[in-house]
């Protein structure tokens, strides 16, 4: 089959529901921590739980290789949330749009206040988000928005609702190469009830929006699960190989991982922990080992006792100054926040930490070449 | 040591750093105890005006700065990014990267040589890294290259001289310097390379992912220069044993 006509979205989802970890032993595990070059198979033997009592030998592997194929180097970014309304009724969101929180959207003015206030802390590289919502923050806003931040950053991401490809392009052109969509779980049926109402219900039309993002021509996507909301296994190995044959299709994207699990969120009642510590690394080593050459990002809902323990084995990326509210580094919060971060380090305390661990901190590593 | 010419420079340290792994800390140290003369770095890396910017730790002294154009995916871009360089002050010496591949960062040579031939009639001292193909050698050369890198293995990889047969047919054909770039894992590799007569080597990920980088760097020094005496030495012959010589081949020769 010729690369450019594969259909990833049939490839990664129609085996979910067979998917079975529960066949693999200490065997299958060992294989795939001798392999060099870890196959699909191997993959998930690592996420099975054969592979729970091999953790200690996943994570010397993993870190291995983050540093062959990343140095020492750590990126520092931070998130900008430049809006937080919403169409999307999800039923484990801060955003979603039955809560009554403080929704607000800034100004040009106000992005480009914002953006004065980060670039102050010394970050270049940045990542724009909205909720979903076409009529309040349409694809006219985030481009402009992404033209004030391009003024301050030397890299910029969006993370906002899906795009048609020319919508990609008007985006990109303004200034945005690397794109974050996160399928959240690739469990239809869980997709189907989790999503209650709203245009993300289109679970192919999410699904494929990475791909439309790479040929809309940004350099870079970032995928993954919310894990928790199904199995977390099955839903850790179809980012993986949707992240597998997107570079398959796409040798030149920069394929990056994020690893979010679910936390609490503004009226959210009850907490119920999913994914425990010992799961979430499991998943992060076994991308890593499969996907050497990917990024993987670390987000500041884990707490800081969790990313002081990981940093060093398979991540690639991490924030700091984070502020998950609409506006508010100047200490003024527009609109309230999607989820509370356990981690609210700044920037030149987030220096200082990956400095006691050996590590580099990046603040830039991009050049626009477009 | 005996040295060699890059464009107007000569240089005599024949071991050359990549910078990309470090601590930006440990820099100074490497290179001192690596006494290179010519480091690279990745121009997306500069932070100018800003903290960490990787330019303030490799420049000054007989520094040659060789900045790269690591996250170029075609001609057009490795161009671009060139000229952002000269802008930034970085010297008229680039190394283009086009890597369309983020998997193994394989290079890819047609573009390669495009840009080439673009930037050398620009006035740049252009050091093509490539995969070691002696044909788009030839072409990099003919489109203005003031030497070739050819890769060794895999960038990062640390397995050593796979493309050994492939770099010696470039050393052996193309009259410009060979330096072998990429997949250098150990000491004794490099100092395998420069006996096979390359012009010098470029180490990054051997040195950066060392337990002691200085040391490991002091060594790197030390087996490039043995290596290049070596060559300098003309090798002594490898015996080949003859076969059993029970029905002679030439034994007809003595039947009078």
């Amino acid at each position: 089959m010729k690369a450019s006509e594969m259909n990833i979205e049939a490839l990664v989802t129609d085996g979910y529901e067979a998917l079975d970890f529960s066949q693999y032993t200490a065997e299958d595990v060992r294989g795939a921590l001798a392999a060099e070059d870890v196959q699909p198979e191997g993959f998930k033997a690592l996420l099975s739980p054969a592979a729970r009592p091999f953790l200690e030998q996943m994570a010397q592997k993993a870190s291995r290789l983050t540093r062959e194929h990343f140095g020492v180097n750590i990126q520092l970014y931070t998130p900008i949330y430049i809006a937080n309304y919403c169409v999307n009724h999800c039923a484990y969101c801060g955003f979603n749009c039955t809560n009554h929180i403080k929704r607000a959207k800034l100004t040009p003015e106000e992005i480009e206040h914002e953006a004065q206030c980060i670039a102050n802390t010394g970050l270049t590289d940045i990542l724009l988000l909205t909720g979903e919502s076409r009529r309040h923050s349409d694809v006219d806003y985030i481009a402009e928005g992404v033209r004030i931040l391009d003024r301050y950053f030397s890299s910029i991401g969006i993370e906002v609702y899906p795009m048609h490809v020319e919508e990609y392009e008007k985006v990109h052109e303004a200034g945005a190469d690397y794109l974050s969509v996160y399928q959240e779980t690739y469990d239809r049926t869980v997709y189907d009830e989790v999503h209650l109402s709203g245009p993300k219900k289109d679970y192919s039309y999410r699904f494929n929006a990475p791909e439309r993002g790479l040929l809309a021509g940004f350099r870079g996507v970032s995928i993954g699960a919310l894990l928790g909301l199904s199995d977390f296994r099955k839903d850790a190995y179809c980012t993986g190989m949707h992240g597998w044959y997107l570079q398959r299709k796409y040798p030149h994207a920069e394929i990056g991982f994020s690893v979010p699990r679910l936390r609490p969120y503004a009226n959210s009642g009850a907490y119920k922990s999913l994914v425990h510590d010992a799961d979430l690394l499991q998943v992060m080593l076994a991308y890593r080992i499969f996907m050497p050459f990917a990024g993987v990002n670390i987000s500041t809902r884990e707490s800081r006792s969790f990313r002081d323990n990981v940093i060093t084995l398979a991540p690639t990326k991490m924030s700091a100054g984070v502020n998950t509210g609409v506006g508010g580094h100047d200490g003024e919060r527009k609109g309230e926040a999607q989820f509370e971060i356990s981690d609210d380090r700044s920037v030149e305390e987030a220096r200082a930490f990956l400095a006691s661990k050996g590590l580099q901190v990046v603040f830039n590593d991009y050049v626009r070449a477009f | 040591m005996d040295g060699f010419t890059l464009g107007p420079k000569r240089f005599h340290s024949r071991l050359f750093l990549g910078t990309g792994k470090f601590p930006l800390a440990n820099m100074r140290a490497v290179i001192e105890a690596g006494a290179c003369e010519m480091v690279t770095l990745a121009l997306r890396r500069a932070n100018v005006g800003g903290e960490e910017n990787i330019l303030e730790y490799v420049k000054g002294g007989n520094m040659t700065l060789l900045p790269n154009t690591s996250g170029a995916r075609n001609a057009e871009e490795a161009v671009r990014i060139a000229h952002l360089a000269r802008e930034l002050g970085c010297g008229d010496f680039i190394k283009i990267e086009v890597i369309p591949d983020s998997k193994y960062l394989m290079p890819d040579n047609y573009e390669t040589v495009k840009a080439t031939e673009i930037l050398a009639k620009e006035g740049f001292v252009v050091l093509p890294y490539m995969n070691p193909d002696l044909v788009d050698a030839r072409r990099a050369i003919e489109a203005g290259a003031a030497a070739v890198m050819p890769l060794a293995a895999p960038i990062g990889s640390n397995k050593g001289l796979l493309t050994r047969e492939h770099i010696k047919m470039l050393i052996d054909e193309i009259d410009a310097p060979v330096i072998v770039d990429a997949g250098i894992g150990k000491p004794s590799q490099a100092c395998e390379a420069m006996e096979l007569g390359a012009a010098a080597v470029l180490v990054n990920t051997a040195v950066a992912t060392a337990g002691d980088p200085v040391l490991m760097a002091e060594a790197f020094k030390e087996a490039v220069r043995a290596g290049r005496r070596a060559y300098l030495a003309k090798a002594g012959r490898v015996l080949e044993y003859a076969g059993d010589a029970s029905s002679p081949l030439t034994g007809f020769l003595g039947v009078q």
